[in-house]
């Protein structure tokens, strides 16, 4: 004990209010630099003065893990390119509740022979909840990244084996709360956990991924709060609720934009249908739809005097944003009124668009959210969707039998023209065939985004 | 064994572990106030800064670096040990990619430049 027991708890404090305030910058973009800085410095504060409270024998293998945390995060930070923030995500929440389950299972080999029956009931819980985000986070990687399919993973009585296998791991929990010497359950409740978030994630699909990593968020979070009340630490268990909550609010954001309930999102397995319903897209083909070259959109985009542009998640596959950003250019030089419609589960994770497009240099005052974009489109000449699908459909609001029935989306059915440029008549993620292609006013380009969007900035340059 | 000793040489410090239940009533208290104090500062994040918002709140809870510290500290177990030093190098990884990414995203946030916009942005 080097630092005075009273200043490390004022220290402490301090932390927790620069944690705060860090939220609080967050909420504008003006002050968002203060954000990051603050939590920073609250941080550094808070290892620095448990560094001094605690005297650590083996400095060697300290400064080793933390020269290892030099050495892998810092690359990660600065190479990581704008699209694969999702995949960034999971791979740090993987990171951090790996590091809460096992300092978790450390605690509970070094105190099950002295420790309460709360601090074990805690200890349990919370390396239950960090196994199970680990996997799941894992799973999350592995789809964002590509590495397996995108598609939830279903069989008969999923959820019924699912369950199960959580129940058998908080089954294993109450028999090491009962009986913490027998340590050796320890391993096999870890390995249930693990099962659960494995399968989990596995059963969700990769366009509800931004509802899946907030999820995860939160648990992280929780389970660093559980450290908190294991240690009595305030510290922990501040900053741990408040990743908890945000995590939660952000998954309750995401669901309620796609109008649908957590158990839905995370049982559902919504888009496992996209294999039965290829025949019926194959069938709906035979509808006629309108489809037009580049050089046709650069003439209607012409005589426009306001146009919205719609980015989804094929924007990022097709890395398209800087050509949207030329093309809002030209069109702005030409004294068209250029405005972006964000869909809050567009992209892969919370806000993903909205960094792509902040990236390409669009100004953040032209990011429009769904509810501010809505009612302009009845006044919007031409509509412009580029790599969204089920977003836009308008079954959302007519078609009580469509999976996506009641889900809010944007309103560009209701623009003057909509042009929709898209690789094929492929259905979206929910497996529904999407109303909006076979509109009058509708328009369809198709092929890739970037090379479709190269072709028209080359179209409106030339006239 | 080992715990009392902790328990001796912190006594100012709240004692880890088993601590009384007064205090865990106050852990209680302090969870339940910070998470509604989340909750309504999550709220009014503008959509904008989701991402980085997220990649901050990952950061904030590596925390739990704070735990794994402790750990090393305490523990006697070669085995533990070594558990809590894969901790701290998790956890201290994530707090550094996390908050210069932050920095990194929210960068990427400018408002219109009133003159015409530049050739080559290279950002």
């Amino acid at each position: 004990m080097t630092l005075d027991p009273t200043y490390v708890l004022l220290i402490y404090v301090a932390g927790i209010i620069l944690f705060i305030l860090s939220l609080r910058f967050m909420s504008d973009v003006k002050t968002a630099r203060w954000g990051g800085r603050s939590a920073a410095l609250g941080m550094a504060i808070g290892v620095a003065a448990t560094l001094a409270a605690y005297t650590i024998q083996r400095v060697d293998l300290l400064i080793g893990a933390i020269l290892i945390g030099f050495v892998v995060g810092t690359p990660i930070a600065l190479r990581v390119a704008t699209t694969a923030l999702p995949q960034r995500t999971a791979v740090s929440q993987a990171f951090g509740s790996l590091a809460v389950a096992l300092v978790g299972a450390a605690e509970f080999y070094d105190y099950h022979t002295t420790a309460n029956t709360f601090t074990l009931s805690v200890l349990s819980a919370e390396m239950i909840l960090g196994f199970l985000t680990f996997a799941g986070s894992c799973i999350a990687f592995a789809k964002l990244q590509e590495l397996i399919p995108g598609r939830p993973f279903v069989y008969p009585g999923k959820n019924f084996v699912s369950i199960a296998i959580l129940v058998v791991a908080a089954a294993v929990a109450v028999f090491l709360v009962a009986e913490p010497s027998q340590t050796f359950a320890l391993p096999i409740m870890a390995v249930f956990a693990l099962a659960f978030g494995f399968l989990l994630v596995m059963g969700i699909g990769g366009a509800d991924m931004p509802t899946v990593i907030a999820i995860l968020n939160s648990y992280t979070g929780m389970s660093a709060a559980g450290l908190g009340f294991v240690l009595n630490n305030k510290l922990l268990i501040v900053a741990g609720s408040l990743d908890g909550s945000s995590g939660f609010v952000l998954a309750l954001i995401m669901s309620q934009a796609m109008n649908r309930s957590f158990t839905n999102v995370l049982f559902g397995g919504v888009g496992a249908k996209v294999v039965k319903t290829a025949a019926g897209a194959a069938a709906a083909q035979a509808r006629p739809v309108q489809s037009l070259s580049a050089g046709d959109v650069a003439t209607i985009l012409e005589n426009a005097r306001s146009v919205v542009i719609v980015p989804g998640y094929g924007m990022a596959v097709a890395q398209a944003q800087h050509t949207i950003k030329e093309v809002a250019d030209l069109l702005q030089e030409k004294g068209i009124d250029v405005k972006y419609g964000i869909h809050p589960v567009a992209g892969r994770m919370p806000g993903h668009m909205n960094v792509l497009l902040a990236e390409a240099n669009v100004p953040y005052d032209q990011l429009w959210e769904m509810e501010k974009i809505n009612p302009t489109f009845p006044e919007t000449d031409v509509a412009i969707v580029v790599g969204a699908n089920d977003v836009t459909n308008p079954a959302a609001r007519t078609k009580p039998d469509s999976p996506l029935y009641g889900m809010p989306i944007m309103n560009v059915d209701k623009a003057k023209t909509v042009i929709f440029i898209k690789r094929s008549m492929s259905p979206g993620f929910s497996g529904s065939d999407n109303e909006l292609f076979y509109l009058p006013n509708t328009w369809m380009v198709f092929g890739d985004a970037k090379k479709v969007l190269s072709d028209l900035v080359a179209a409106l340059k030339a006239s | 064994m080992m715990l009392e000793l902790v328990a001796n040489a912190t006594a100012t410090l709240p004692p880890a572990i088993s601590y009384s239940s007064q205090d865990l009533v106050t852990n209680l208290l302090v969870f339940i106030m910070a998470t509604f104090l989340g909750v309504e500062l999550i709220r009014h994040v503008t959509r904008l800064l989701h991402t980085p918002l997220m990649a901050l709140t990952n950061a904030i809870s590596s925390i739990s670096m704070i735990a794994a510290l402790i750990v090393m500290s305490e523990t006697t177990d070669q085995t533990l040990l070594i558990l809590a030093t894969v901790g701290v190098a998790l956890a201290s990884t994530n707090i550094i990619s996390g908050f210069i990414l932050v920095e990194r995203i929210v960068r990427l946030f400018k408002t219109k430049p009133k003159e015409k916009p530049k050739e080559k942005p290279t950002n």
